[in-house]
């Protein structure tokens, strides 16, 4: 996904409306209803956007010029202008949504719904389904595949990660891995899946071309028990040679040599680190902490965290428009 | 070994497919828990339906692990009118191959059905902690918490709120007075004081006042908060507010500790709090989450020993690592089959703390400060 926001970043850039939108990173608040808006350079909040109810998972159109935010509570996705930064409408998500992604091409938008236990794949204009594919209970982080053939689904209770087949809508391959998988980052060269395993203190990765588990990387903090350690948000690197790795209760950032499959270093952040997105430049990561309210801007080359800035109630994802 | 011996004559009687997983779920007979009057008055503590539901929801939840792992796992309940029926049923399940036991049954009841077979039996209704220390047994496991779990989980949330002075109440039952000294031995773990301690009754005869009448047995002594133990439940729910001084009342009245309670906002639990109320019209209580917790155990065994035979089953059981929506995983103590747990404190409106309170420290895990520990060896039959 990062790799994906950041091509649209670029390609904004490129525009000439781009500078209205520019250098802002919207943050979503389960509990207060809104985004916080902070500005990247002087990482000062300069404002909320309400939302629909309980936000959380944000997304960028393909076409980089709106934000969606989804809220479970409404069964719709909030749709935010980037140029305005006000709500531009909403977008219906099926049953309790929890994350999404678009298919490839735009068009089609692979929503999780929670409760159901589904896959649902919705028109993304008009948020009408399309398909829906029996998953595992819970189903949280969905991902799809660069060529965008196949969508990844992780499931919480049958700690599965399911590949769905876009064009049948089936489940071809159900791969076990740690406990309450959620989130998942694809190599840049397609080689590999990453999911953290939020119970089972670790990462799997998956070899994508036979979908097999290759390795289980244990997360590891000197002080922490393993039951503390609960990771969650994943990023990857541009040129796919470092992960970060937020490590919920744990309080701490963890990097992870790709090519070693080691941790190489921790920062501490805020209380349980839930979500972690990475600036254009790859100089910082915005670690997003659900416990204590705030984020925390880490300085990649230091590993260092620089400040951490107050934002709504149990804040959830962050996303950097630059 | 015999156990073992006809688990393998049925694998191999079975098609080589999926291997067909049997447990069966011992209720009582007339459960005078589930009267209509009881649970009309839906004490916090106490059951609001039969614990099936619970086991049920989650042999169903995890239904596509299953299928995924090649496996099935069927659930039966048998109601069973004492303790002669549940050994009859427990030693008939494994005749017929089943792969465990759950009880939901009282102590009798509970140790004859562990006695009459060498299945694990999965006690997920009995709180009493003679279960999982005199009278334990290598074969019963728990997934409900015992008493002495609740009265720690109490214990330490006093003394992270600095109320150390208590006065404690205790009703007329044989339970309460067991309960009770459960009390007393986590007010003196943790280093709590016993401002006073007084029997109550509930009573309207003018005669017994002093033991039925809250402001009565709560006046003429200074303390920071009352401890209420009342297994019955109905002088517990009417005794805060009532009392003499304003003091908070914690026990069973007030602020309970409790396995579960549905109003609680973490760890993905209100998604479970959904799938329970919706599949049974009923919001799901404390006792419904160690049932639904016994039927994860079940299934996660069945998955990490997809194919059998029983004794894999077994083995997987006993070192199951089960996510149970409150935060950490959460494994079987092997020195006396409790499955370590956080507890929840609660007013029944939210969930306003949880044990292991933050700061508690132990050497292995933090959830081990509630209960026994194994240092203390209380279950001679797992040493």
């Amino acid at each position: 996904m990062m790799l994906k926001i950041t091509t649209l970043v670029l390609s904004l850039a490129a525009s000439a409306g781009a500078l209205a939108q520019a250098g802002v990173a919207y943050v979503s608040s389960e509990k207060d209803h809104s985004l916080t808006l902070i500005d990247l350079k002087t990482q000062a909040v300069l404002g909320t956007v309400p939302t629909c109810k309980r936000p959380r998972h944000l997304q960028l159109t393909p076409d980089g010029k709106r934000l969606l935010a989804a809220c479970a509570e409404n069964n719709a996705a909030e749709i935010i202008d980037l140029a305005t930064r006000k709500s531009v409408g909403r977008l219906p998500l099926g049953d309790d949504p929890e994350a999404f992604d678009f298919s490839a091409d735009g068009k089609m938008i692979f929503v999780s719904a929670e409760d159901d236990g589904e896959l649902l794949m919705l028109d993304a204009a008009t948020g009408k389904q399309l398909k829906a594919v029996k998953v595992g209970k819970e189903p949280e982080g969905v991902k799809t595949s660069p060529d965008g053939k196949l969508v990844y689904v992780t499931s919480e209770v049958a700690s599965l990660v399911h590949v769905v087949d876009v064009a049948s809508a089936k489940v071809l391959h159900n791969i076990a891995v740690g406990k309450r998988p959620r989130r998942m980052a694809i190599t840049p060269d397609g080689k590999e899946l990453w999911v953290t395993n939020e119970l089972g203190s670790s990462v799997s990765i998956i070899n994508r071309a036979d979908h097999k588990v290759v390795a289980t990387i244990a997360l590891e903090l000197k002080g922490a028990k393993a039951e503390d350690i609960t990771p969650v948000g994943i990023a990857m690197s541009r040129d796919g040679k470092r992960a970060f790795v937020a490590m919920g209760r744990a309080n701490h950032l963890a990097y992870i040599d790709v090519a070693s499959r080691k941790l190489t270093h921790t920062v501490l952040v805020g209380k349980r680190a839930w979500n972690v997105s990475l600036n254009k430049a790859e100089t910082q990561a915005w670690v997003v902490n659900g416990l204590s309210d705030d984020i925390t801007i880490v300085d990649v080359a230091s590993a260092k965290a620089l400040k951490s800035v107050p934002v709504g109630r149990v804040p959830y994802m962050a996303v950097l428009v630059e | 070994m015999r156990a073992t011996l006809i688990g393998l004559m049925l694998a191999a009687a079975l098609p080589a497919a999926a291997a067909n997983f049997k447990a069966v779920l011992l209720v009582p007979a007339d459960d005078a828990r589930l009267q209509r009057s009881r649970l009309e008055r839906a004490y916090l503590a106490h059951p609001l339906g039969s614990a099936e539901a619970g086991v049920r929801l989650a042999l169903e939840e995890a239904e596509f692990e299953l299928q995924a792992a090649g496996a099935r796992l069927e659930l039966h309940v048998v109601e069973v009118a004492n303790a002669a029926a549940a050994k009859q049923a427990a030693a008939a399940a494994e005749k017929s191959g089943l792969v465990a036991v759950l009880t939901d049954l009282d102590a009798p009841a509970t140790l004859a059905a562990a006695d009459a077979t060498r299945l694990p039996v999965l006690n997920l209704g009995n709180a009493e902690d003679r279960l999982r220390e005199a009278d334990c047994r290598a074969n019963l496991w728990h997934t409900q918490p015992s008493e002495r779990m609740r009265a720690d989980a109490l214990a330490q949330t006093l003394v992270a709120r600095g109320w150390k002075q208590l006065l404690l109440l205790t009703g007329p039952s044989a339970a309460d007075a067991q309960r009770s000294a459960v009390a007393q031995a986590a007010i003196k773990r943790y280093g709590l004081k016993l401002a006073g301690a007084k029997p109550f009754k509930v009573s309207a005869d003018p005669r017994e006042r002093e033991l039925a009448n809250p402001l009565l047995l709560t006046t003429g002594l200074s303390y920071d908060a009352v401890w209420v133990v009342d297994s019955d439940g109905e002088f517990g729910r009417a005794l805060p507010y009532r009392t003499a001084l304003p003091r908070p009342v914690v026990g069973d009245g007030g602020l309970f500790a409790l396995a579960f309670m549905a109003g609680f906002e973490r760890f993905g639990a209100p998604q479970l709090a959904k799938r329970f109320a919706k599949a049974n019209g009923r919001p799901m209580a404390a006792a419904d989450w160690a049932a639904w917790a016994a039927g994860k155990a079940l299934s996660t065994a069945a998955v990490a020993a997809p194919k059998g035979p029983a004794a894999a089953f077994q083995k997987a059981l006993a070192a199951a690592s089960l996510d149970g929506y409150k935060g950490t995983a959460m494994s079987f103590r092997p020195w006396d089959g409790q499955l370590r747990q956080a507890m929840m404190l609660t007013d029944g409106q939210g969930v306003l703390s949880l044990a292991p309170i933050d700061g508690v420290l132990h050497p292995n895990s933090p959830l081990d400060t509630l209960g026994g520990d194994r240092p203390e060896k209380l279950c001679k039959a797992r040493v």
